[in-house]
């Protein structure tokens, strides 16, 4: 899937940073050698523009490299939509600080993110409208058991032809490029609630996501995360168990035998995974 | 090439409570049986040390994998069945003991009207209070003749639990008295209680104390670790198979469990059944397994679908309503479990704690036991309190109008975590003519065997009885006082969703051959030495959990396979009656 470049950094004369920014050019296979690539890694270290970004101060930042995602670009559409939609504030650390951009990235590359253990045999429906099926008449979701606390899967559900890891891919790329149609600018550079209504366009069904639907996509960047805010800190989020500290969850714990009938709320230090199995 | 092992006296499909209980009773008789499983080979030490939320309950590490096979789904007879592709969508057990070990433990009897229901709800309303779509039937068996095969079941997983105050006969309490409560179980008692209602506590296979089986096997205390629904128990507290029906069939010398051996025909010659065909899913060969009985205990979606793909019995054929394979489908999907949720906003409870059946209930709207003369639907559910001990991942309640994400979102999420509860309605679901199950024409399973289609559709019956059952919740949420109270919103349509492994009928039991597939033994009525059990026997559904109903259906299977090998033939005398369905 070739990438539009589009016409706003043309017209508004190429800025050097611009320019690099563009990742329409660089998929137009500008990039060859070593010196640009250099540039280009060099441009980030420079200028970095989100926390996610620089990570001395966040314990395991050695552990952190995208494993799935290619291009820098897609990583940091990811990383400020994950903020918007976990933002941090007075409560907390946001998804950035959570490390949840680079939990989604591990997830997109493991068996989550290649579909291993889900039926993915056609023939696919490619037409789900006209295939008059399967209640399409909106999201279900809003009738189910706890609904509002549930997050969402719109029907007719994952009829994809695409595993998750592709339509990431493709969504994050939508996103930045209805930003630059509808907005004028870049995902990242835009202000908050610009970022938001983008974001909205999406989880509304309002941007047209081949194959996919964009609603489909923002559920699934949505889970996944919640998920990175909350899973087990093993899994590259929830970083050094703020989430859980922020929601007063101590993490997996062998007994509750003794306080089951506490009426206080009782409070405890977190614990993870990797306290729990002792090695 | 098909390889052609030794006959045995019994071969068991499935290892979960189903096929676990067969393959003890029968192994204890002194037969020699041989359980087919089809997913991994495990052990307690495969969930020590393994409470990971995202792994489990958000990636279904348990569940049955579908790159290789799932099933198909629509609404309307009319409409392409779609496949449902993700784990997220389906959960079916798979590995030995199956769905077995990653349930909740929540333990119910079914009524004596649950067995009866259409000659009693004639009988005290008349057939007009039966819709004409409606199929439901009696089970050709009472409570009073179940109640024994409950009792063993009970023993054997060491229920633990009290009885329900408005509950019918037993021969005996339960084997361990109920677990430890907690303030949101007991607020949920006091307040029901004051109501006029007649709460009692949740019977759990989480055991209250440790406890001895009257097989000998061992289980030890639930230690309310909150990872029990969706995981296997770390401390062998769970009443599982795995802890307590195969190694009982172990220990007889008598027993194999073959796990990886995923079967895909039942062998039928001249009205009998000689054993099965599996696929060895390491190696890829194919086995014969020849036996004298042969039991279906393969859960319902794959119980139905080899008898489908082997050709046993007619197939339910929805246009002219005959047939009997795939006929009655029911289940309790996401219209059930709807409710209200409170939110707290001075109060806090431990919610992080808990265990699958820790909870509540009362049974005052279940059943026939409250006046249906002026309710426009028939049966009822049980109203619950659980307190599973909520996920990190899983508890975002936020209160309605909050929005899905965002700062408000966060906001909201994080100050409730530990201060909302829900009651729900776990409500009975009735069969109709048209909810079925049959072969998909399109879609196949790796074998490019077709997968087994559902068509199902929500009726007025459904959406009248859940509307009915969040408003108690609501009722009963407002008098444990909290702030906020948020109703759940009656579905107009069945989603597709098929989670919590509570979907039944299709080789249901009876007393006619024309509706039904198997007589009350759980033998089928054309084919005297095949078993079918498991939730595939239920007629409809009863509004509360299925799996005693499961493990007593598989004592009663059980004495019906030892008395079949002794005097073979079939055991019970088909009634043919002449009502059109
Ligand atoms: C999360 C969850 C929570 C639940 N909580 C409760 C609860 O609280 N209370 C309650 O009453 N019920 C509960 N249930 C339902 C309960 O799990 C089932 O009712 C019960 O496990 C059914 O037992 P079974 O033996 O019929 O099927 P299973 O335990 O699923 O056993 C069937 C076995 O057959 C095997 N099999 C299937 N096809 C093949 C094949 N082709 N070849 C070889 N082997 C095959 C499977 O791998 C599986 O091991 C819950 C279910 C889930 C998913
Ligand atoms: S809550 Fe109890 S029964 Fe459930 S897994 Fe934990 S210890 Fe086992």
């Amino acid at each position: 899937m070739a990438d539009k470049s589009t016409g706003t950094n043309e017209k508004s004369g190429m800025s050097r940073r611009t320019f690099i920014k563009n990742s329409g050019l660089v998929a137009g296979g500008l990039v060859g050698g070593g010196l640009f690539g250099g540039l280009l890694t060099n441009q980030f270290q420079k200028k970095p523009e989100l926390a996610a970004f620089s990570d001395e101060k966040i314990s395991g930042g050695l552990q952190e490299a995208r494993v799935f995602i290619n291009r820098a670009e897609d990583f940091k559409i990811l990383s400020a939509a994950t903020e918007r939609l976990f933002p941090k504030d007075d409560v907390g650390p946001g998804a950035i600080e959570l490390g949840v951009p680079y939990f989604i990235d591990k997830q997109l590359a493991g068996e989550w993110g290649m579909n291993a253990k889900e039926y993915m045999k056609g023939p696919f429906i490619t037409n789900i409208q006209a295939a008059g099926n399967h209640n399409n008449s909106g999201n279900q979701d809003s009738q189910g058991p706890n609904a509002a606390t549930q997050v969402p899967t719109p029907t007719p559900r994952y009829q994809s032809i695409l595993n998750r890891g592709e339509i990431f891919t493709l969504g994050l790329r939508r996103i930045d490029q209805v930003s630059q149609e509808d907005f004028g600018a870049r995902f990242v550079d835009l202000a908050p609630e610009k970022q938001d209504e983008v974001l909205r366009m999406f989880e509304e069904d309002k941007v047209e996501l081949k194959g996919v639907g964009s609603s489909n996509f923002f559920y699934m960047l949505l889970q996944v995360t919640i998920e990175g805010a909350y899973a087990d800190p093993v899994y590259g989020g929830n970083k050094d168990m703020m989430g859980w500290k922020m929601k007063e969850y101590p993490g997996p714990r062998m007994s509750y035998l003794d306080t089951i009938e506490a009426e206080e709320f009782i409070v405890m230090e977190p614990e993870s995974l990797r306290n729990y199995q002792g090695h | 090439m098909v390889i052609k092992l030794d006959k045995v006296d019994v071969v068991v499909v499935g290892t979960g409570w189903a096929g676990g209980v067969v393959s003890a009773e029968l192994s204890k008789a002194g037969y020699k049986v041989v359980a087919l499983e089809r997913g991994k080979n495990v052990t307690r030490e495969d969930y020590i040390g393994v409470k990971d939320e995202l792994r489990y309950t958000d990636r279904y590490e348990m569940m049955q994998n579908l790159a290789s096979e799932t099933i198909t789904s629509r609404n309307y007879i009319d409409e392409t069945a779609l496949p449902v592709r993700t784990r997220k969508e389906v959960m079916v057990g798979t590995d030995l003991g199956g769905g077995s070990v990653h349930w909740a433990g929540a333990t119910y009897r079914w009524k004596p009207y649950d067995f009866e229901i259409r000659s009693k709800t004639i009988e005290r309303y008349g057939e007009k209070k039966i819709p004409a779509d409606m199929t439901i039937q009696d089970w050709g068996i009472t409570y009073d003749e179940m109640e024994p095969y409950y009792d063993r079941w009970e023993k054997t997983a060491g229920i633990s639990g009290e009885p329900d105050p408005i509950g019918d006969m037993r021969s005996s309490d339960y084997p361990n008295p109920p677990m430890k409560s907690s303030p949101a179980v007991n607020l949920f008692m006091e307040t029901t209680k004051k109501m006029g209602y007649h709460p009692y506590r949740v019977p759990s296979g989480n055991l209250s104390q440790p406890y001895t089986n009257p097989d000998g096997e061992k289980m030890n205390q639930c230690m309310f670790c909150s990872f029990c629904s969706h995981y296997g128990c770390d401390f062998g507290a769970k009443s599982d198979p795995l802890v307590t029906v195969l190694p009982t069939a172990m220990k007889t010398g008598n027993f194999e469990a073959r796990t990886g051996a995923y079967v895909r025909r039942v062998l039928y010659n001249d009205g009998k059944a000689t054993g099965v065909l599996y696929t060895d899913v390491m190696t890829g060969e194919e086995f014969e397994q020849p036996a004298d009985v042969v039991v279906l205990a393969a859960f319902t979606f794959t119980n139905n679908r080899l008898l489908l793909l082997s050709k046993i019995g007619q197939p339910y054929d929805p246009k002219t309503r005959t047939g009997v394979i795939g006929r009655n489908f029911n289940a309790q999907f996401n219209i059930t479990f709807l409710g209200a949720r409170g939110y707290f906003k001075d109060k806090k409870f431990n919610y992080y704690m808990g265990a699958g059946a820790l909870g509540a209930t009362l049974s005052d709207f279940a059943g026939d036991n409250f006046d249906h003369s002026n309710v426009d639907f028939i049966n009822g559910g049980g109203i619950e309190l659980r307190q599973y001990g909520d996920g990190a991942i899983a508890t975002n309640h936020v209160p309605k109008g909050t929005p899905g994400w965002g700062e408000e979102f966060k906001k909201n999420s994080v100050y409730y975590a530990n201060r909302s509860l829900v009651v729900w309605y776990t409500m009975a679901t009735m069969s109709y003519w048209h909810n079925f199950l049959d072969l998909d024409p399109m879609y196949t399973d790796s074998f490019n065997d077709p997968l087994l289609r559902v068509t199902y559709k929500y009726t007025d019956q459904d959406r009248n009885m859940a509307k009915f059952g969040i408003e108690k919740s609501r009722e009963i949420m407002e008098a444990m006082g909290a702030d906020i109270v948020d109703e759940d919103e009656v579905p107009e349509e069945f989603d597709h969703i098929y989670d919590g492994m509570h979907y039944a009928g299709g080789v249901i039991m009876g007393t006619d051959p024309a509706t039904s597939a198997v007589n009350n033994y759980l033998q089928m009525w054309d084919v005297n030495n095949l078993f079918v059990v498991g939730a595939s026997a239920f007629p409809q559904f009863a509004g509360h959990h299925p799996t005693a109903t499961v493990g007593a259906l598989a004592y009663r299977a059980s004495e019906g396979i030892v008395n079949y090998l002794k005097n073979g033939g079939q055991l019970v005398k088909g009634e043919q009656k002449s009502h059109s369905i």
